[in-house]
């Protein structure tokens, strides 16, 4: 009977692989067929996490039975997992750009809306020698970016430009100051972190990164109206969506007004004035 | 018969599934677009710091890796298993874990940073900083090789060799180190390898600066969100020269051709 052996040999591994994956995710206790538990998840822009942290209660507290999962990172890194299929309800990104980058692979439901604006700020640490944006030029100064790729990174180096066109800063001005750049980071996170921590003498960031937590460490320098760019965050459903109805729930929140109060609670601009 | 199929499919599954990756990366790139991407300033400009530093790395590692060796393998002190452990606790901790420790270690605000920096030296987002980090995580490699190695030489050749008058380090530069060497080297290509694949202590630590702190690894990172076939073919590079050093090391090391072998302790000449 060597097949049966072969069979119990192969069969015992086999098997609890099989009731391994086939067990629901949850505990004994939770098995309460009333609310069929459903998962959303949302792939957001990494400057998003705490406005939609706070979003994400407010939508799993009218949704019984409804949980949340969400992938704070780059835009680029999550447009190029989403393109590389990873199951992702909603897409919130930083720019316009990776957004479209998204819809030209065909993946994204309907439009996206833009739903909130940024602005960025210079910050540095309390003990920084910068007084003010043109100490950004000073030879020697580390700056921290976010890489190019990345949408604060490429809003910042827009500015830095911006700021160069202004009086008082110099034609050169952008030059200089990307001379002093010392590390390119992967998200606008990293470039906090890197500031907090006084590893850096300065950082570009979203006005929205600045919250309860950061700010007793750093100093902000504000950019100009004149220079600032102005972030564009839109949203969409993507195609592939295994919860779309619960996608378009959360679309819905963040363009209602409780939802657009707590962006502007972070620090973020809505969209009222659009 | 059923054990030999059993084994031999078990081990299919391990190659398809560790080879299939390797595959598709080589299969992604066509050779002669991967050599133009290779030869491009900035693939070569990652390939060269990368080289420069983890050859750095490796030789800092065996500078202080041989005597941490020798002393584990050849004597026995109090706290000697903690030390031990110290050895070997960065070949399982995250990269990150490193990497935040290194920053809040020699950091411009941390415990040896703040000392540093009254003498002007910071670290971070330096080219030093992206050896610091390569033989942090690169270390445990070297010494575990080379304390095995020299463990292995028997005990009556260092005493032979103190009979006729040799001391501890003259014994160990001229009978103890040769008789290593083929661990020792070894050690040391491993941990050279290690370094060459480094990357999450490096891009927190060190930073991402092309032609100052991005290594390879950070360019296939960085690359692989903006410019994929430049990243593959970076990927690729790297996966040759781990591939030929690993390989290098199973044909080198043969065992040692020396007159002992094979012959029983005690056996007449």
């Amino acid at each position: 009977m060597r097949a049966s052996r072969v069979a119990r040999w192969l069969g015992v591994p086999v098997c609890l692989a099989l009731v391994a994956a086939g067990r629901p995710a949850r505990g004994p206790g939770a098995a309460a067929p009333s609310a069929p538990s459903r998962t959303l998840t949302v792939f957001a822009a990494a400057s998003l996490s705490r406005a939609f942290g706070q979003l994400g209660d407010t939508l799993r507290h009218r949704t019984p039975g409804l949980e949340i999962a969400f992938n704070f990172a780059g835009s680029q890194q999550l447009v190029l997992q989403i393109q590389q299929g990873a199951a992702a309800d909603v897409f919130a990104s930083a720019d316009l750009r990776w957004m479209a980058a998204v819809r030209d692979s065909g993946l994204v439901d309907g439009t996206p809306t833009v739903f909130a604006h940024n602005r960025l700020i210079v910050v540095t640490p309390a003990a920084a020698p910068i007084a003010g944006l043109q100490d950004l030029a000073r030879p020697g100064v580390k700056l921290v970016l976010a890489a190019d790729a990345v949408p604060v990174g490429r809003y910042a180096r827009q500015a830095l430009s911006n700021l160069s066109r202004l009086p008082g800063f110099g034609a050169d001005f952008d030059r200089r100051v990307l001379a002093n750049v010392v590390s390119n980071e992967e998200d606008v996170k990293a470039v906090v972190a890197k500031v907090q921590l006084g590893e850096a003498d300065a950082g570009i960031v979203y006005v929205s990164d600045v919250g309860a937590e950061v700010a007793p460490h750093v100093k902000r320098i504000d950019v100009p109206d004149a220079a600032n760019v102005v972030a564009d965050y839109p949203v969409a459903v993507l195609r592939r969506a295994r919860d779309p109805e619960d996608a378009r729930a959360f679309v819905a929140l963040l363009l209602s007004p409780s939802g657009q109060a707590v962006l502007r609670a972070n620090g973020l601009v809505g969209t009222a004035g659009d | 018969m059923l054990w030999e199929i059993g084994v031999l499919a078990a081990v299919a599954v391990l190659l398809v599934f560790l080879g299939l990756p390797l595959l598709s990366l080589l299969l992604r790139v066509p050779p002669a677009e991967l050599w133009a991407r290779l030869l491009a300033p900035a693939s070569l400009t990652a390939l060269r710091l990368s080289l420069v530093t983890s050859l750095a790395a490796t030789v800092a590692i065996a500078a202080l890796g041989v005597p941490a060796a020798y002393l584990l393998a050849t004597r026995r002190f109090p706290g000697k298993r903690v030390v031990e452990v110290l050895l070997e606790l960065p070949m399982v901790l995250p990269p990150t874990v490193a990497g935040v420790g290194l920053l809040l270690a020699f950091g411009r605000a941390g415990l040896a940073g703040k000392a540093l920096a009254a003498l002007g030296l910071s670290i971070p987002f330096t080219t030093l900083a992206v050896v610091l980090a390569q033989v942090f995580v690169a270390c445990p490699f070297f010494v575990s090789a080379a304390t095995a190695g020299l463990r292995e030489v028997e005990a009556r050749y260092a005493d032979a060799a103190a009979t006729l008058r040799a001391t501890p380090g003259y014994a160990f530069r001229r009978v103890l180190l040769p008789l290593a060497l083929p661990s020792v080297l070894a050690g040391g290509a491993m941990s050279w390898a290690r370094a060459l694949g480094e990357f999450g202590a490096t891009i927190m630590f060190a930073g991402n600066l092309p032609g100052r702190t991005q290594t390879l690894p950070l360019a296939v990172y960085i690359g692989f969100q903006t410019d994929l076939q430049s990243a593959v073919a970076l990927a690729v590079i790297l996966l040759i020269l781990s591939f030929t050093v690993l390989l290098g090391l199973r044909l080198a090391h043969r065992p040692p051709r020396l007159p002992w072998v094979g012959r029983a302790p005690g056996d007449a000449r």
